[in-house]
């Protein structure tokens, strides 16, 4: 049936609007993108008690309606554009005052509405008493007293909803007075915005006004758009009002504004809407926890036993899925093996389609058991105050507080994952804070690159491997820093976005809200990354497998084989057509695209020591960074080397001539910080929201690793330390 | 009474904000927080660094950093011996 009206949900963030809408819509809800921007639209239906059903939309959490962020600018986008039946603006009846200002913004504006007063029994609790009809009177709208967590009054909330809805009323504009010196001006701009029809298909006409006062970008720039000269008054006006106030009140017009929208709301609540029982500025449970939690000695300590916490959560109890998972894939593989004929189609099966698809599935549970985590600290407010504590030290690099996390989960102990880390970046609001977090958590010592760093440091530093380890761990998070701090001054350059931000009482998550946050996630990286990532498994398959033996040398080893046949039996034959069988891997590989590629590179690679082999081994780390060791393992006819068990290629390096300690710390130094593998590249084009930033984490990621690698490289060999 | 700097006022020290001396977005974000001249406020506590500041301000909870308080002048009830 189709949705007779449409629901928006508006509100502050903390106030429990996701909560209520979990409560309405349930599992049924769908996830996309706002065009063109990253942030996460959520819709589903509600089925209304006459039958009837309606779609509810639930708008980014925003404390204001201003142009400054994509958020407030999607959500007074949607208002305006999409025209909801009836806007459900939720308030946190605990935090009224603060809660109302978006409300006034909401009722300027003038779209139907049903204030939603929330967490009525936290307010109780503490000895606030509201009057809900009083409340309904003075601001002329519908209120319903609803506890979201428990679902107690969300069917009469829907109700009023419904009744307003239906009614189909008109746009009713809230006219407040910003005093007199601005009232006037306003009257003025009014004038000229309705005289010559300012997008007043789209907005109230005083609306537009106060926004020009506000010095609002996004509506100036239409109104330019759209009429020059009538833009050209209103910045007149806007600049005279501003010279005035300035110079006689020292304030500004949107601080005015500001100020009398407080005025509005405290008018209301004196008159006996709001009655405290206790002393406003006593001490909660919530302030207890934080002197213990946030305590300066003991904060610090705490946070980085549940940042360890957290850490061990998602790699440790993900173990067990993930190797169920390997073992399916495996199994698969087998059968495509023995039930194949062999050709390149059976090739492209197994190492293109099911590694390909083991790579995108085995990242899941990694992925949900990390949202999990996150979704705990961030639903129990304990994340705010992970920022708080953090926030100097990564201030410091042009990053927010909430930085860390995303660090952590990429390696910052030793270990992580890029691919979680990238999407961990969704915790940070501010975007040029966020982008340069997402494109510096992959210089991480994740998972993937430790087993390279393990067997090199074991060949060529064994006496001291444990004392090297930790400090390319140290080394991974100054490059991190010191790179988003280089983002900061160059590509991202700008002021730090405001800080400013709630510590939202302590709360106990709900166990559905955990469930549903954790599956959305997930599903999103399943079905929006993952069918990029098995094309470019596929593709990297190619790379490494064609053009494949002209047909000569193809004949060569057919022919030695049949020579070691007839001369050769039992275990001394199965061996010498093995070791045929590697060197053959070998040739294929090193005439294959990617080989050619490695080959090609020499020229330029040897200034940081590498060969051919090697670059063959990093073109392959491209597909995941433990790559790199089964490839080398081909590379020097080994055949394929387990990253978990390379003695072989352990043995065959620190016998070769061409490999020194100084080559070995070149090439680790260049695998910890080139291109990040593709799983996490396409995530950062997904969380980004464009593939210039996948394009800027490939080119000059490698561009830098090469430098450092070469820098390490010939200082090593100047000092004769090779 | 005195008029002091945000950034000033020592913990458990409360006060009254008389400006807020700053414009655009960042005087929009400290606004839209219930941060508005007549608003009383009272400091909670400081980061371990020292600096974000968290402060109690209409019965919630809400952090800025130090170089934003720089921007808040308040009038303060008592001086903290």
């Amino acid at each position: 049936m189709k949705p007779s009206f449409t629901v928006a949900l508006a509100g502050n963030p903390n106030s429990g609007k996701t909560t209520l809408f979990n409560a309405l819509t349930g599992a049924r809800q769908h996830v996309g993108n706002y065009p063109g921007v990253t942030v996460e639209k959520k819709e589903g239906p509600y089925t209304l008690a006459d039958g009837s059903r309606c779609n509810i939309v639930d708008l980014p959490g925003t404390y204001s309606l201003t142009a400054y962020s994509v958020e407030e600018v999607v959500a007074r986008d949607f208002l305006v554009q999409e025209r909801p039946d009836v806007v459900i603006n939720i308030v946190d009846a605990s935090n009224l005052e603060r809660n109302l200002y978006l409300t006034t913004q909401l009722l300027e504006l003038g779209a139907p509405m049903v204030v939603a007063l929330n967490m009525m029994d936290v307010a109780k609790d503490r000895g606030i008493n509201i009057d809900s009809d009083k409340l309904a009177t003075l601001l002329g709208v519908p209120v319903a007293p609803i506890i979201a967590r428990s679902g107690q009054g969300t069917v009469a909330l829907m109700e009023e909803a419904r009744r307003l809805g239906q009614q189909n009323p008109a746009w009713n504009p809230l006219h407040i007075s910003y005093g007199e010196d601005l009232d006037n001006t306003l009257l003025q701009m009014e004038k000229v915005v309705s005289d010559q029809g300012l997008l007043t298909d789209t907005y109230p006409a005083r609306w537009l006004a106060v926004k020009y006062l506000e010095n609002d970008s996004q509506v100036k720039e239409k109104t330019e758009q759209g009429n020059r000269e009538a833009a050209a008054a209103l910045s007149r006006m806007t600049a005279e009002a501003s010279r005035h106030l300035q110079t006689t009140l020292e304030t500004f017009p949107e601080s005015l504004i500001a100020d009398h929208r407080y005025g509005y709301i405290k008018s209301i609540l004196r008159q006996g809407v709001l009655s405290h029982r206790h002393d406003a500025d006593r001490l909660y449970t919530s302030d207890r926890i934080d002197r213990v939690l946030t305590n300066r000695f003991l904060g610090p300590l705490l946070m980085l036993a549940v940042l360890f916490g957290l850490y061990n959560f998602t790699f440790s109890y993900s173990e067990l899925p993930v190797a169920w998972l390997d073992g399916l894939f495996g199994w698969l593989s087998e059968a495509a093996e023995a039930g194949l004929p062999d050709g390149p189609l059976k090739s492209m099966v197994i190492s293109g389609v099911i590694d390909g698809v083991g790579g995108v599935l085995g990242f899941v549970p990694i992925i949900m058991f990390m949202f999990f985590g996150i979704a705990i600290l961030e639903d129990s407010g304990y994340l705010a105050r992970v920022a708080f504590m953090m926030d100097r030290v990564f201030q410091t690099f042009g990053l927010h507080g909430s930085s860390v996390m995303a660090y952590i989960v990429s390696g910052g102990i030793a270990g992580g994952c890029a691919v979680p880390g990238v999407m961990a970046t969704r915790t940070l609001k501010s975007r040029r804070e966020r982008l340069a977090t997402l494109l510096t958590v992959s210089f991480m010592n994740c998972g993937a690159k430790l087993p390279v760093l393990a067997l090199l440091t074991a060949v060529f530093f064994s006496d001291r491997q444990a004392l090297v380890m930790f400090l390319l761990t140290l080394l991974a998070w100054a490059v991190a820093l010191l790179v988003a701090k280089f983002y900061r001054l160059t590509v991202l350059k700008g002021p730090s976005t405001p800080f400013v931000m709630e510590l939202p009482p302590y709360r106990l998550p709900t166990f559905r809200g955990l469930l549903i946050h954790t599956w959305e996630r997930t599903w999103q990286y399943i079905k929006k990354a993952g069918t990029v990532i098995l094309a470019i498994s596929i593709l990297l398959w190619a790379m490494m497998t064609f053009p494949g033996l002209p047909e000569e040398e193809e004949a060569r080893f057919s022919g030695r084989r049949e020579a070691v046949s007839a001369t050769y039996g039992g275990e001394e034959l199965d061996e010498r057509l093995a070791a045929i069988d590697r060197q053959e891997a070998e040739r294929g590989l090193e005439l294959s695209l990617a080989g050619r590629i490695g080959r090609g590179l020499e020229g330029v690679s040897r200034w940081a020591g590498f060969d051919w082999r090697t670059n063959i081994a990093l073109v392959g780390g491209f597909a995941a960074k433990e790559v790199v060791i089964s490839t080398l393992g081909t590379a020097y006819s080994l055949g394929e080397v387990d990253p978990e068990a390379s003695e072989s290629l352990a043995a065959t390096l620190a016998n070769d001539p061409a490999w020194n300690p100084v080559k070995a710390l070149a090439m680790i130094i260049f695998v910890m910080f080139y291109a990040p593998c593709f799983v996490t590249v396409v995530c950062i084009v997904r969380e980004a929201g464009s593939w210039k930033w996948g394009a800027l984490a490939v080119g000059f990621n490698t561009l830098f690793a090469f430098a450092l690698a070469v820098a390490v490289y010939q200082a090593g060999m100047a000092l004769g330390l090779g | 009474m005195a008029k002091i700097n945000l950034r000033r006022m020592a913990r458990n020290q409360s006060g009254v904000i008389t400006a807020i001396k700053v414009a655009g977005e960042l005087g929009q974000r400290i606004r839209e927080m219930g941060l508005v001249p007549g608003t009383r406020i009272t400091i909670q506590g400081r980061a371990p660094l020292n600096d974000p500041v968290a402060l109690r301000v209409m019965g919630g909870t809400l952090s800025l950093r130090n170089n934003e308080a720089d921007h808040i002048e308040v009038e303060v009830e008592e001086q903290q011996p």
